[in-house]
């Protein structure tokens, strides 16, 4: 197991991805920010957090989504439903989906599949905090990145105790 | 996290995690139908057939209601309207229908132990939607699902099942659900309809007094006459069943707490619940009806095939 991110490199990270997102929507208004279960509604909870510290005087619409009825491996294992949190109408709103590790892509292309039965958003941008783009199988690319990282396709990326960790088999 | 089984054919054969695994499943449902579109993929590439060798409106409706919003394909079978009434035994019904590449089966029969014996002859999952006076397992799932979403828990809740206890396999099964998620039940209802060592056997109360089980209670569900199911006479008259085990308004307001009333359906209004009651916000019978659509997918869902 190797550190990826240290707990201050990963909070350094959070601010930096925050501090773009705060300047690309000075403010926040139509902005819902969404956290993909499991590991990318913890990064969407610091993100949020720093954004509340950043724009002290705004409102910040978080949820959370999960993807568990929309994945495309879902007859290899049957699993266990996350929570969803989207208390708000998305039609016409900007959404930032915010995922800790992109990799395949299959996990984007089924949260948008999940968003958009909650309604038309007018733009949908992905945060992403570790990008491992060598090993993308869609055509799906993210609008904001802590950091891109090279690993082997068999190599898991997770987050660990506020640690980025990497584990190779 | 998985079901210990690959049917469901009882809450008996259910451990406390599956019936916490499928009551957690299906809240995460519930918040699907609550959605603009109100649809997941998940089983977009499995066949269900309904088969119903007896009558039902409400959970064949419920069953198929659950299977379009989980996008699966479905196909209807009446009894009455098939083969079944040229002779076709059930086995050979049921090959001739997997023949055509059917993953699940969703049964209701008026013999015990139909989708028991179906279970041991066929390879596609089985789900029990009513088998006789034995177990109609997902409505006791669904009740389980109501009272906890009502009043926040099960365990230690009361419970009162009041009526036909004999003749009613929603009865059975909540029993056995209550009890294994430590609820405390208590029936109710004229001797001739409670078994006779049912104290011992599914380690329930008994009483056969309605105003003292409504004092004691928490929840009451109401089961019906099921006077198809009676081929004696275990009571006088419906006017008498009433009077002694009807729930009426004044009964409910002399108590000094408000309790939950449910209710499986179809309701005898004036005999076993009247309408005040039935109507009242106190009710939560059309609830159930909502939840029993969310229980399903759930169930169909958890049971649905995997192929690693």
């Amino acid at each position: 197991m190797q550190v990826l991110l240290t707990s201050q490199e990963l909070s350094a990270i959070i601010k930096e991805l925050a501090g773009k997102l705060a300047a690309t929507y000075p403010e926040l208004k139509d902005v819902i920010f969404i956290g993909i279960q499991q590991g990318g509604a913890v990064i969407g909870n610091d993100i949020v957090e720093e954004m509340k510290r950043l724009k002290p005087d705004k409102t910040v619409n978080y949820g959370q989504l999960d993807i568990t009825f929309y994945r495309d491996d879902i007859r290899k294992e049957i699993l266990a439903p996350d929570k969803m949190n989207l208390p708000f109408a998305i039609a016409d709103k900007r959404i930032i989906l915010i995922d800790d590790v992109l990799f395949t892509g299959r996990t984007i292309k089924a949260a948008l599949d999940a968003l958009l039965d909650y309604g038309r958003p007018e733009k949908v941008e992905l945060c992403v905090l570790i990008d491992r783009k060598e090993y993308r199988q869609f055509p799906i690319q993210p609008d904001y990145v802590g950091k891109t990282v090279k690993t082997e396709r068999t190599d898991k990326v997770k987050l660990v105790e506020g640690e980025v960790v990497l584990i190779t088999k | 996290m998985q079901l210990s089984t690959r049917h469901l054919l009882g809450i008996k054969n259910l451990t406390k995690e599956d019936i916490s695994l499928i009551l957690s499943t299906a809240e995460q449902f519930k918040e699907v139908l609550q959605r603009p579109v109100k649809k997941v993929p998940s089983l977009r590439d499995v066949t269900i057939v309904n088969l119903f060798y007896e009558n039902s409106t409400r959970t064949r409706f419920s069953f198929e209601l659950a299977e379009k919003r989980l996008s699966a394909d479905t196909i209807n079978f009446a009894a009455s309207s098939s083969s079944a009434a040229k002779g076709e035994t059930l086995l050979d019904t049921v090959n001739n229908i997997l023949s055509m590449k059917v993953d699940m089966v969703v049964m209701r029969h008026s013999a015990s132990g139909a989708p028991h014996f179906l279970a041991q002859h066929i390879p596609a999952a089985i789900i029990n939607a009513g088998d006789g006076i034995n177990e109609h397992p997902t409505q006791g799932l669904l009740d389980a699902f109501s009272i906890k979403e009502k009043t926040g828990t099960l365990e230690g809740r009361k419970v009162a099942i009041i009526g036909d206890i004999m003749h009613s396999r929603v009865a059975q099964s909540n029993i056995y659900l209550l009890k294994k998620m430590e609820a405390e039940v208590t029936v109710c209802g004229p001797p001739t309809l409670i078994p006779k060592y049912i104290s011992e056997a599914l380690g329930v109360n008994v009483s056969y007094n309605l105003k003292e089980t409504l004092e004691w209670c928490d929840v009451a569900n109401v089961l019906r006459i099921q006077l198809e199911r009676q081929n004696q006479v275990l009571f006088s008259s419906l006017r008498e069943y009433s009077l002694a085990f009807g729930i009426n308004r004044k009964l409910l307001d002399n108590l000094n707490k408000e309790i939950v009333i449910m209710h499986p359906g179809p309701i005898n209004r004036g005999v076993e619940l009247d309408s005040d009651v039935a109507d009242s916000k106190q009710s939560i019978i059309l609830q159930q009806v909502e939840n029993g659509v969310a229980v399903r997918m759930a169930v169909l869902y958890l049971l649905s095939p995997q192929t690693p």
